[in-house]
């Protein structure tokens, strides 16, 4: 027993002392606010309901667009930087078939099928601008150093964001209303939001689609043989190729649905909308473990809730003034802390000392 | 025949699609305001132009040489601008009845009058085509001139249009009589046009022949007897120098704005030289760059404001020569204090977890709960200047001598630091940390004197920034910045110090000289990222390899077939 501890205590250094120090300080700090605002009850029960709900839903959107970091990570172990704007681009362009369709008043006639159509477009968009993306910045690249795939990444990005900037608007656009979404429901007793829930469900949906998708078809298993191996996958007759492709086209479709369920619950688009998603996303595939699937969907709806929470949880327990505008703070801590002590995440993967 | 028919599709396709980004994206009209050549050419029509001519270039680049000036060659060419015309044509006819504007916000009437050179009908369409088949046949007329004169032709021409382009930078430079002849306010006179050709012609010519005779020169200074010649050329070198120096003062009624881009670019070369060190010699991805840069200024912009009651309490407001130091310190510190938990992450891990430091600075700096201390999001204002006993820098000229000796000072460093020990375990760790870690380096002290280092300069281009800006906000520091200075080393050279300077030049100067330009700047970044990791990964000026003199001497010429990088 001392042996051991004493063997292991020769391979720390000083760097990890003081990690581990911050790290405690930061859980004594999360731990002391939530006390505080537990105990002051300045929020009720219903209200920490809601905020978990909004958490939930907004959660399921980062895993949605999660999926297609992890899937990317997996076979190609980049971090596709542009996910964000391939979010973006969807939703941002379905936009213009929304305002359409409400002008021609199908949203008020028939509102599941013109929210059908709008979805469609905007997976087809992303899906384009995936696949695209990967066929014209990133195959070239294969093999090249590490951060030069990631360099292109970013570039992609704000080439992405400033074209559909110059080609749409630089300004925002508002998403029609969909009338069946509005209002509340009542379960169990407790009154939640439609669109939370419609959120909610409907990715959560897509979120299990997807995984039976490459759990069990023909597809879904190349990809996973691609992930595994590329060289004996190729041996095996998958066409590597075409299987990444197909590959950033599921992370496109997913990125393109995840757009409008955004769209819908925040109600407007920009050019700029992907990039904190993107970022969050990234961080909720770290989460979960990068390639790893169910990993994802879970550090999604973590990170949704833990970001929605977290203001009112422990920041004002602290007494931090205006918590909210340090929303976006916490995702990013969490990030942070998340790729320096525990980069493979929550559930771990076989990724450790690739990262 | 098929071949060639897919080639011509190929390229005229690719060509079509640039062209209709370029369009729809807004930067045709954006930048058909600017005439290049008075009455002839504008810069907008210049882009369309370079799409005909590129999209020819291409489609002969994949022709075989001997068949280029073919038959073949002119019908690939032509029709694969014809590709090109075709679809613009096609936009051009469309915008109107498909209100494409609903979508587009471009696609205005205006694009349509750019495209059609302001003929309606059939004809406009055709006044389209033969504009880009004049700019494919460009390419083809370029194979049919004779040797010297072909690249010299076509040099003259390039560097007329860009002085054209450049107007802003090269007729203030220029006395005002000559610059009024060659000169409009927006470009070129057309007289002007002809005369710089033919000047840049005959120079380019000639620079052959003097570059040879200089060449000599240089290598009778070398020998025993070459004393004199290498005195005249030491007092002219001095002499440039001087000049160069001076240039400022001379220049300073002229160009005020002229300065203030020159600043931009300094500080950004201040920056790049920076990261440089971070990114370039140790190989550390640092995408949070900008937050060593805002801790620089506001550390500044604190501690010398006269503002911010909360602050004042405590410490009167200093000058700006008492915060410098302080305000170097703390960026190195916080260099170091970010450097620490990042020490065990790499490569893509390393890059993502800096740009979340980043942005976590920048959200606590907006939010209220430092506002007491730095000022929101409204910013500070009431940074000190630099003075000098009771000389306070105040115009951008002045400032300028300042930031060129900052330039100095971070060069200085920069060449050191890279041909030190340390410079050599960067350069290991770069290429492989594993290994350099197995031969004995130590790499937690070599990574945090990067990040430390790095963040000096950041901090010191932070602190005079702000001051000289005499006011800074927090949305001057977002990402958008660390990703500018990362461009700018990319395109420039990845570990290269001149690079530094030309991506600096290329990309902060240059955009700040073209007005119309700016809003595309983001755009024509993130497309220059990705065309130079494709094509160009080792940057527009190169890192030379550099070979010890050890090495030199134990390998002598086998140093040329051993592969050093």
């Amino acid at each position: 027993m001392w042996e051991r501890l004493r063997y292991r205590l020769r391979y720390v250094s000083g760097t990890d002392v003081a990690l581990w120090i911050v790290a405690a300080l930061l859980l004594v700090m999360i731990t002391v606010g939530s006390y505080n605002s537990l105990t002051s009850g300045r929020y009720t029960g219903k209200q920490w309901f809601d905020f978990i709900i909004s958490g939930l839903a907004q959660g399921s959107i980062y895993a949605l667009i999660a999926l297609g970091y992890t899937m990317v990570y997996g076979i190609l172990f980049m971090i596709n930087f542009a996910h964000g704007e391939v979010f973006m681009s969807g939703p941002f362009t379905a936009y213009f078939l929304a305002e359409v369709l409400e002008q021609r008043g199908l949203f008020e006639t028939n509102p599941w099928l013109a929210l059908g159509l709008v979805m469609l477009l905007s997976m087809a968009v992303s899906t384009v601008v995936a696949v695209s993306l990967e066929r014209i910045a990133y195959r070239p690249l294969r093999g090249a150093p590490r951060l030069v795939p990631l360099i292109t990444a970013i570039g992609a990005s704000f080439f992405l964001q400033y074209t559909f900037r110059g080609l749409y608007t630089p300004g925002f656009k508002a998403y029609p209303e969909v009338q069946p979404l509005k209002g509340t429901w009542t379960l169990f007793g407790l009154e939640i939001q439609r669109m939370l829930i419609a959120v909610f469900v409907s990715s959560l949906l897509l979120l299990l689609l997807l995984y039976a998708f490459v759990q069990f078809t023909k597809v879904g298993r190349a990809i996973r043989a691609v992930a595994e191996d590329q060289q004996a996958a190729a041996l095996m007759g998958v066409d590597v190729d075409r299987t990444i492709s197909i590959t950033f086209a599921v992370g496109g479709a997913a990125a393109g649905a995840a757009g409008v369920f955004y769209a819908l619950m925040f109600r407007q688009v920009n050019f700029f909308m992907g990039f904190f998603p993107g970022l969050k996303a990234f961080t909720a595939a770290v989460l979960g473990g990068i390639g790893n699937l169910p990993g994802a969907m879970l550090g999604g709806l973590f990170l949704g809730v833990f970001e929605s929470l977290g203001p009112s949880l422990f920041l004002e327990g602290l007494g931090v003034p205006a918590a909210y505008q340090l929303k976006d703070a916490i995702a990013f801590t969490m990030l942070v802390l998340f790729l320096i002590f525990r980069p493979t995440g929550i559930l771990g993967e076989r990724l450790a000392k690739r990262a | 025949m098929k071949t060639q028919l897919r080639l011509m599709f190929r390229a005229g396709l690719i060509g079509g699609l640039i062209a209709l980004h370029l369009t729809l994206v807004g930067m045709v009209e954006a930048l058909n305001k600017r005439e290049i050549i008075e009455d002839i050419i504008t810069l907008g029509q210049l882009l369309l132009m370079g799409v005909g001519l590129g999209t020819a270039v291409y489609a002969l680049g994949k022709l075989p040489r001997e068949r280029r000036t073919q038959r073949e060659g002119w019908w690939v060419a032509l029709g694969a601008v014809s590709v090109v015309a075709l679809i613009l044509g096609l936009l051009a006819l469309a915008i109107k009845p498909l209100n494409l504007r609903f979508m587009f916000q471009n696609a205005s009437p205006a694009l349509v009058r750019i495209l059609t050179f302001d003929t309606p009908g059939v004809l406009g369409l055709v006044k389209l085509w033969a504009f880009l088949l004049f700019s494919g046949a460009l390419a083809l007329v370029y194979l049919y001139i004779p040797q010297p004169w072909d690249r010299t032709l076509s040099y003259a021409v390039g560097i007329t249009l860009l002085m054209g382009i450049l107007r802003a930078l090269v007729a203030p430079l220029l006395p005002d009589i000559i610059s009024d002849f060659l000169f409009t306010p927006s470009g070129l006179t057309q007289i002007g046009a002809v005369i710089l050709v033919v000047l840049w012609v005959l120079f380019l010519h000639y620079w052959p022949d003097f570059k040879a005779r200089l060449e000599t020169w240089q290598k009778e200074a070398q020998t025993p007897q070459g004393a004199p010649i290498r005195r005249r050329l030491n007092i002219a070198f001095l002499v440039a120098i001087l000049v160069l120096l001076l240039l400022p003062a001379i220049l300073r009624d002229k160009g005020s704005y002229l300065f203030e881009v020159l600043d931009m670019v300094g500080i950004y070369i201040i920056m790049g030289l920076g990261l440089n060190i971070v990114v370039g010699f140790a190989g550390l991805l640092d995408l949070g760059y900008v937050a060593f840069f805002a801790i620089g200024a506001y550390t500044m912009a604190v501690l010398t404001t006269p503002e911010l009651p909360f602050v004042r309490q405590y410490i009167p407001p200093m000058n700006f020569w008492e915060a410098l130091p302080i305000a170097l310190l703390l960026s190195l510190v916080s260099g170091i204090l970010l450097g620490v938990p990042v020490l065990k992450t790499r490569g893509d891990y390393l890059a993502i977890i800096t740009l979340g430091f980043g942005e976590i600075i920048r959200l606590l700096v907006i939010s209220d709960l430092l506002k007491p201390i730095l000022g929101g999001a409204q910013g500070i204002t009431g940074v000190a200047r630099p003075t000098f006993g009771s000389f306070v820098v105040n115009e951008s000229w002045e400032y300028f001598y300042i930031i060129l000796v900052t330039i100095g000072i971070g060069i200085f460093i920069s060449t050191r630091l890279r041909d030190s020990r340390l410079g050599r375990a960067w350069k290991a760790i770069r290429e492989d940390e594993d290994v350099a870690v197995a031969m004995g380096i130590d790499h937690v002290s070599a990574k945090l004197t990067a990040f430390a280092t790095g963040a000096l300069l950041a901090g010191m281009a932070g602190a005079l920034f702000s001051s000289r800006l005499y006011s800074i906000a927090p949305h001057s520091f977002n990402v958008l910045i660390s990703i500018n200075v990362l461009c700018l080393l990319i395109v420039g050279g990845m570990g290269s110090l001149p690079g530094v300077v030309v991506g600096a030049l290329a990309l902060v100067g240059l955009p700040e000289l073209l007005r119309e330009f700016a809003e595309f700047r983001l755009l024509v970044y993130g497309a220059a990222l990705v065309i130079m990791m494709l094509y160009k990964p080792e940057g527009l000026w190169p890192e030379k390899a550099r070979v010890s003199r050890v090495a030199r001497e134990v390998f002598g010429d086998r140093l040329k077939t051993l592969k050093v990088e």
